[in-house]
């Protein structure tokens, strides 16, 4: 399996757990356990039931007509933006709910950016009556108003990250700092395929629902399990670890990753870590990330808070490393245009990071018999405030 | 022998202060190395600022910014230590997280360290099993020590390992918690300190995070070798300046 990792918690090179000492116990209770709960009868039961009747899956894979008109082949939409809460975000928590409760923990953390993260995680507290800490950046918490309302509402408190940059990357080092002043009672639960091992294969193996229902959604449809092409947006790479799990090892299946180019690539105002990325460590982890010379971290920048992660996570590092994935980096303005265009063609409006895929057709070329399956990763509901401003609505 | 062990071995109690290089000012390093020696201060750990300390409080993440804004970074700092040795005789230990020596190569990291006279590293967030497969030869060719963390629950098993791969000093943290998050003990941490002080360990150990006054480092030097102070040492610098090191330490150790 080249695209798994090791028992050390590697892909290839990347991954890893480079984290203080004061971690070293949590983390060890995690990945002695993780794999086991998720593989135990009751938990399997109790996760798809949720996912079913909560979360509203399976999400359709819809074959989108006029796209596929325009980009001269089989473009498919996996409907995550029709979970609850409107993203894939809410695979993630709660499989990670279910396990931390499972743990004993009574008091979940969680890093947000967007808040798309925080409100998927303010909610399954909610549904499971834990306590719930999110840690938001003060300039994010300025940005996205109607995220922090949703949280409160959902009974989670929010702790504003006024270190470094104020913003994702620092609320996430607030987070980590929480887990080490609380290591006992506190799950962190990560909304990426980021940080510490076993994190990123835990979250991947959350999301790969996705990939699953698209097997069976695919054959059902077209005879085959197996599209042509996979694409899906990345910022730390969850949904897209969702979106590719199951294909992993078929490279018959091209993958393609969108990752945002803000304002361009050699601008100074990116987030485009495949370019822009050296090897080093972040959160934890090894992985590429956006760094000075001297090893600080650079803060990024794309219109999609969603994308502007200065790591990728150490999953995706390896599949670029070793030429698995394709990487594409999308500036802001193919991004909004695209993001009107599908709203056009499709009646769906997305969310600014998930217009960083559909972007992407007009650099690529495809045979008409071509399969194309896109993460629909996300509803544009948020971002609509920024669709508002930038085209004068 | 190295000056850390050669410190570990005398008699008595030992206080280690650690600095953020770069802060207040960007050329304030060798002034405050001097200046502790003159004090009276045993061991020194100077720290090389990161842009995303995950095991600090704010004390040192503020100062960690400042310094990088100062201009720090490792070319300076060795610049800024290339002559220590002609001044003072202190073991010195250079303590910062693992990315900027990463990207600095550990290999030439090293080996400038042993160039300057440094005696040995704490990379907090490097994990130890990695350490070992990957550079715990170059560490030993440079003459230098990579000195390991316990904390409240680490279990009893993985600090016996630690203790046969360490050298020099176990770096002990005093609780579950950020550095500068507490200013006194309570009773579970005085427990766990007599708890790893009855598993008569080879290593030395130091106490760190949570120790600021007179009485937090009475009390820690009850239980090990010596403690380190960080956070408090850095507030003092920001409201006092460098020229009250003298006073501050004799607070301590008066």
């Amino acid at each position: 399996m080249k695209y798994s990792i090791d028992k050390e918690g590697f892909y290839g090179s990347f991954g890893g757990a480079f984290v203080p000492e004061m971690l070293y116990p949590n983390l060890e209770e995690l990945e002695k356990n993780y794999n086991k709960i998720i593989a135990e009868e009751d938990f399997i039961i109790e996760y798809n039931s949720l996912l079913k009747d909560y979360v509203g899956r399976p999400t359709p894979l819809y074959f989108a007509e006029r796209m596929s008109e325009k980009y001269k082949c089989k473009v498919y939409l996996k409907r995550e933006d029709l979970c609850h809460t409107g993203a894939h975000k809410i695979n993630n928590t709660i499989g990670q709910i279910l396990l931390a409760k499972r743990l004993g923990k009574t008091r979940i953390i969680a890093e947000t950016g967007a808040g798309q993260h925080g409100v998927a995680t303010a909610t399954v507290c909610a549904l499971a009556g834990i306590e719930c800490v999110i840690y938001m950046g003060s300039v994010d918490i300025k940005r996205q108003a109607p995220n922090v309302a949703r949280m409160k509402m959902l009974g989670a408190s929010i702790i504003p990250a006024e270190s470094g940059s104020k913003t994702l990357k620092d609320a996430t080092n607030e987070a980590i700092r929480d887990w080490i002043n609380n290591p006992l009672t506190t799950h962190y639960i990560i909304g990426s395929v980021v940080g510490p091992h076993p994190y990123p294969d835990m979250v991947a193996k959350f999301q790969s629902i996705v990939s699953k229902e698209i097997k069976s959604q695919l054959f059902e449809k077209e005879g085959t399990e197996n599209p042509d092409y996979l694409i899906a947006n990345i910022g730390g790479g969850s949904n897209a670890a969702g979106l590719y799990y199951e294909y992993l090892e078929n490279e018959k299946v091209k993958i393609i990753s969108v990752e945002a180019a803000g304002k361009g690539v050699e601008s100074g105002k990116s987030a485009a870590t495949s370019v822009l990325g050296k090897v080093g460590i972040i959160h934890g982890s090894k992985t590429l990330l956006m760094q000075t010379t001297d090893g600080q971290i650079i803060e990024p920048y794309s219109i999609s808070a969603g994308l502007d992660y200065p790591g990728v996570g150490p999953l995706h590092a390896h599949l670029l490393e070793s030429k698995r994935a394709q990487f594409i980096s999308i500036t802001d303005e193919d991004a909004m245009e695209a993001g009107l265009e599908i709203s056009k063609l499709e009646g769906i409006i997305p969310a600014i990071e998930t217009a960083h895929a559909f972007a992407a057709f007009k650099y690529l070329e495809f045979k008409e018999d071509d399969i194309v399956v896109v993460n629909f990763s996300g509803r544009g509901d948020k971002d609509l405030n920024t669709y508002i401003e930038y085209f004068d609505l | 022998m190295n000056r850390i062990d050669k410190k570990l071995n005398k008699e008595g109690k030992l206080l280690s202060i650690y600095f953020t290089a770069g802060y207040p000012s960007l050329n304030d390093t060798e002034e405050i190395i001097i200046k502790l020696e003159e004090s009276g201060v045993d061991m020194i750990e100077i720290g090389l600022p990161f842009s995303d300390p995950l095991a600090d409080g704010p004390t040192i993440q503020d100062s960690s910014t400042e310094a990088i804004k100062n201009g720090m970074n490792s070319k300076v700092l060795f610049d800024q230590l290339k002559n220590i040795r002609s001044k003072v005789s202190i073991p010195l230990i250079i303590m910062g997280y693992f990315n900027p020596i990463l990207q600095y190569g550990v290999k030439s990291f090293c080996e400038k360290c042993s160039e300057i006279g440094i005696d040995g590293l704490i990379i907090p967030d490097l994990p130890i099993n990695y350490f070992e497969t990957n550079y715990k030869s170059i560490f030993k060719d440079n003459g230098l020590h990579n000195m390991f963390l316990i904390a409240p629950q680490t279990s009893q098993e993985r600090i016996r390992y630690i203790d046969k791969i360490s050298n020099g000093f176990i770096y002990m943290v005093s609780s579950s918690s950020v550095t500068g998050s507490k200013n006194s003990f309570d009773s579970n941490q005085l427990a766990y300190f007599s708890d790893i002080k009855e598993m008569n360990l080879s290593s030395k150990r130091i106490i760190g995070f949570g120790v600021g006054n007179k009485e937090t480092y009475d009390i820690a030097v009850k239980y090990s070798k010596g403690a380190i102070i960080g956070s408090a040492f850095i507030k003092n610098l920001k409201l006092k300046g460098t020229n009250s090191i003298k006073e501050f330490i004799k607070s301590i150790r008066s």
